[in-house]
């Protein structure tokens, strides 16, 4: 009973002292690295992942998974940009509504997820894939196959006006982990993914609605994923159909490496962040040491094998132990 | 000859078998009786291999031998008919009975179809099952898979050397009596080639068809009968054994339940699967156990209540309120709790901790718009972990951790806390030591005088009777016959197994 203590505590911890490890590594080889140049570029990588990656958390741990949000972020991309250039074209106008316009569009197509995985009992992967197909070629459609430009100077501020050498997007990001933490550790709502994805039978002979609970759960995603299309709008200052394309893999892989069980009940927000920052650390470090980019892709598919295997319980699979 | 030689087993908190004998010479039939929680199941998985001794040996014509997996078992000519059938429905009756075995009828890395239907259809003829072998198994009747299962350990047979030895686990539950006898002729047939251990509650049966029989008691062997001379009564009085302390289930502290208040009431209630109509009321304060052999239907009763499957026909009333919608949501708010079997699946949240657990069914109390008001759910937790001493270190401990009895105190303050006055207790002292089983009693004492009313699957039938104030009996899904259990006018066990089997 100590020893299998002492082991989770440590398991707990691996994500960390990954991120840990990856960081000296890269400053070893490369001192570069270890400059407030290169960690406000690794921000600005990092901040549109952070919101799509909490928003695949939420559903994580409910034992579900959602892999829509390559269409979502497409959508919702092109949503606000087409919103926002019709309102006005400025955040400083009626330019704003573009924002919670986005966030709605997000949170329908994670209602529409959640209500094809919870009604007509579709696992919640091929739903969530399905959906994510249909949301690509939703933006192709409105899109007709364009980019849209976005020159908003307010809406531009996000990536070029710096606080402390970090521009605001990663402030942006950090406020929304904060409120998906709030959601997480302080909601019913949050306690019931938990619940659900400690065990769903428990949860229903408590008493919970748990298909009531999966839908919110989706809903949540879509709004986070719809806040993470709006930072990769203003990364690039551009709306495309290709806006959504990558998140599925590198959010995916985040929210395992940072220790959140993929069968549910464990983990969190937090573990998210450093997933994100493992992930792109990795990427970035990769470039500065003067390593080819084609071999990041490989390094993060070894990096999940190795975060699932660790965080499976093997004890579990021993026969009749 | 095989033997267990003073087979110990312990599990968390309980010690299971206490240095168990066990012997059977060639072409003996033994019978192996005991009450649920006896040891019988552990013993059976010590002698097909699926768990292993902590404490003495098995012993193979006198060589010990360790078997670390079934299939070691195996190979040493030990084969089990399991009672839920081990046959896997969408394959084929031949590759059933060679599953895992195959490699006998490769050639050339194929297999070879022909020879292998050919050696199933000598195994079918063995009992007698005149079945194409390339029939997919989920088409045959419950009996017949039964005998292809028999057929699937008789197959050991010309694999291994030495004599066979088959346990049979509850084979007869489900058949009909023409298929029983059918059953018992082959056995005795078959006694040429193998001894057999016959595990069953139809204490009739097990006289009928064994030479010897061992009766075991909490992890004992009490005693070996030659079955010419056994009685069923003699075998029940050994079973059950041990003098009753009044003050073990808390009888002095029994008072008289509220018979003008009633909660729950099931009026002619059919479950879906059932034939017969169900009726029985629960008054406050009243402890109402359900007894009846596994499989009778009574767990089929607490899901009903409790909303998880919704009967056919007839009403549900809840405090005179009929029910009209099914689902454990809706019987939670209208105040009955339930505290399962399987703890770790529907009682505790194992990754959550003590204050999450208790406030799991009634999160809206304790929120605000849907934020939580954690300072009052850890006043709560501390408030319950005091009234039933519970130990724990804190109200933040992993339930996971938990001792038995103390994750049973967790669910219960779950339930008692939300002020459900309704609980449903299925098997509550499963696995727990006797310190624990003694708090669970105080614990529906508690409830009783609280005015609550506890609906009671008990795991012995003395527990039972010790605890309850009425007793439905139930047999095939119908409450064959009632007993008022007043202290000091309660029913023995000899009339209540009477009525159960």
């Amino acid at each position: 009973m100590k020893h299998g203590l002492v082991m989770d505590n440590i398991r707990k911890w691996v994500p960390f002292l990954v991120l840990l490890v990856l960081v000296l590594f890269f400053a070893a080889v490369n001192p570069h690295f270890l400059s407030l140049r290169n960690f406000a570029r690794i921000a600005v990588s990092s901040s549109p992942a952070l919101m799509v990656a909490v928003g695949a958390t939420f559903v994580i741990l409910m034992g579900s998974i959602d892999l829509s949000m390559e269409g979502t972020v497409a959508v919702c991309a092109v949503v606000f940009a087409m919103l926002l250039n019709r309102l006005g074209g400025s955040l400083a106008h009626m330019g704003w509504l573009a924002i919670p316009g986005a966030m709605i569009a997000g949170g329908v197509l994670g209602a529409v997820n959640g209500l094809i995985h919870v009604r007509l009992r579709i696992p919640s992967f091929m739903a969530s894939l399905s959906m994510g197909f249909v949301g690509v070629g939703l933006s192709l459609l409105m899109t007709g196959g364009n980019r849209i430009l976005i020159g908003d100077p307010l809406f531009r501020s996000l990536l070029t006006v710096r606080i402390m050498s970090f521009p605001l997007m990663a402030y942006a990001a950090l406020g929304g982990l904060l409120v998906a933490w709030f959601i997480q550790g302080r909601t019913t709502i949050g306690r019931n993914f938990y619940a659900i994805g400690g065990g769903e039978d428990l949860a229903r002979a408590s008493g919970l609605n748990v298909g009531r609970v999966r839908v919110i759960g989706f809903v949540l995603a879509g709004v986070f994923f719809a806040l993470g299309a709006v930072l990769a709008v203003a990364r690039l200052g551009i709306a495309e159909t290709e806006t959504g394309t990558g998140f599925m893999f590198l959010s995916i892989t985040s929210v395992v490496v940072g220790g959140t069980a993929l069968a549910g009940g464990s983990g969190g927000v937090w573990n998210t962040l450093v997933g994100v920052l493992i992930v792109n650390v990795i990427g970035n470090g990769m470039v500065v040491v003067g390593l080819p980019d084609y071999l990041q892709d490989g390094v993060l598919g070894l990096l999940v094998i190795t975060a699932v295997y660790l965080s499976m319980d093997r004890r579990g699979l021993s026969f009749a132990r | 000859m095989f033997e267990l030689r003073n087979v110990e087993k312990r599990y968390p908190g309980v010690h299971v078998l206490k240095g168990v004998d066990l012997a059977i010479a060639p072409g003996e039939i033994i019978g192996l009786v005991g009450e649920n929680g006896a040891g019988k199941s552990t013993l059976m998985k010590i002698i097909y291999g699926a768990v292993q001794p902590d404490a003495g040996s098995v012993l193979i014509d006198g060589a010990p031998v360790h078997f670390r997996s079934p299939r070691d078992a195996m190979k040493m000519g030990i084969g089990m008919v399991y009672q839920e059938q081990s046959l896997i429905p969408n394959l084929s009756v031949m590759e059933n009975i060679f599953l895992g075995f195959e490699q006998q009828f490769v050639h050339l890395g194929v297999i070879q179809w022909r020879r292998m239907a050919q050696a199933a259809r000598v195994q079918l003829r063995k009992v007698k099952l005149d079945i194409d072998p390339g029939m997919i198994t989920s088409r045959l009747t419950f009996a017949q898979r039964q005998l292809v299962e028999l057929a699937k350990v008789l197959a050991l047979e010309e694999r291994v050397e030495g004599h066979l030895v088959i346990l049979l686990d509850e084979p007869t539950s489900v058949l009909s009596k023409d298929e029983i006898d059918l059953l018992f002729g082959l056995v005795r047939e078959l006694r040429r080639r193998a001894s057999f251990i016959f595990v069953s509650h139809r204490l009739d049966e097990i006289i009928a068809l064994s030479d010897r029989i061992y009766v075991l008691k909490d992890g004992i062997v009490v005693d070996v009968l030659a079955a010419k001379d056994a009685r069923v009564e003699t075998i029940q009085k050994k079973m059950v054994g041990r003098d009753i302390a009044l003050e073990y289930y808390r009888e002095n502290r029994q008072v008289p339940f509220d018979a003008g208040r009633v909660l729950l009431e099931l009026d002619h209630v059919v479950l879906p699967g059932r034939r017969h109509e169900v009726s029985l009321t629960l008054h406050a304060g009243e402890v109402l156990a359900l007894v009846g052999v596994e499989g009778a239907g009574r767990e089929g009763i607490l899901r009903a209540i409790f909303g998880l499957k919704a009967p056919e026909r007839g009403t549900i009333r809840i405090r005179g309120e009929a029910m009209r919608t099914f689902s454990a949501s809706n019987s939670v708010a209208h105040g009955v709790g339930y505290i399962p079997r399987e703890r770790k699946i529907e009682g505790i949240a194992s990754g959550m901790n003590v204050y999450e657990n208790m406030t799991l069914s009634q999160m809206g109390r304790y929120s605000r718009g849907g934020v939580l008001d954690i300072p009052a759910e850890r006043a709560l937790a501390r408030d319950w972990i005091k009234r039933l001493s519970i130990k724990v270190p804190s109200e933040e401990s992993d339930c996971g951790n938990l001792s038995g009895g103390n994750q049973q105190k967790v669910v219960l303050a779950k339930w008692r806390s939300g002020g459900s006055d309704i609980i449903l207790l299925d098997h509550p002292t499963r696995g727990l030591d006797i310190g624990a089983k003694e708090d669970v009693y105080d614990m529906v004492r508690d409830m009783s005088a609280d005015g609550v009313g506890v609906i009671l699957v008990a795991d012995t039938l003395e527990e039972a009777i010790g605890l309850s104030h009425t007793i439905a009996v139930i047999k095939d899904g119908e409450i064959r016959t009632w007993f008022n259990c007043q202290p000091g006018a309660k029913p023995s066990l000899y009339d209540l197994i009477h009525h159960m089997v």
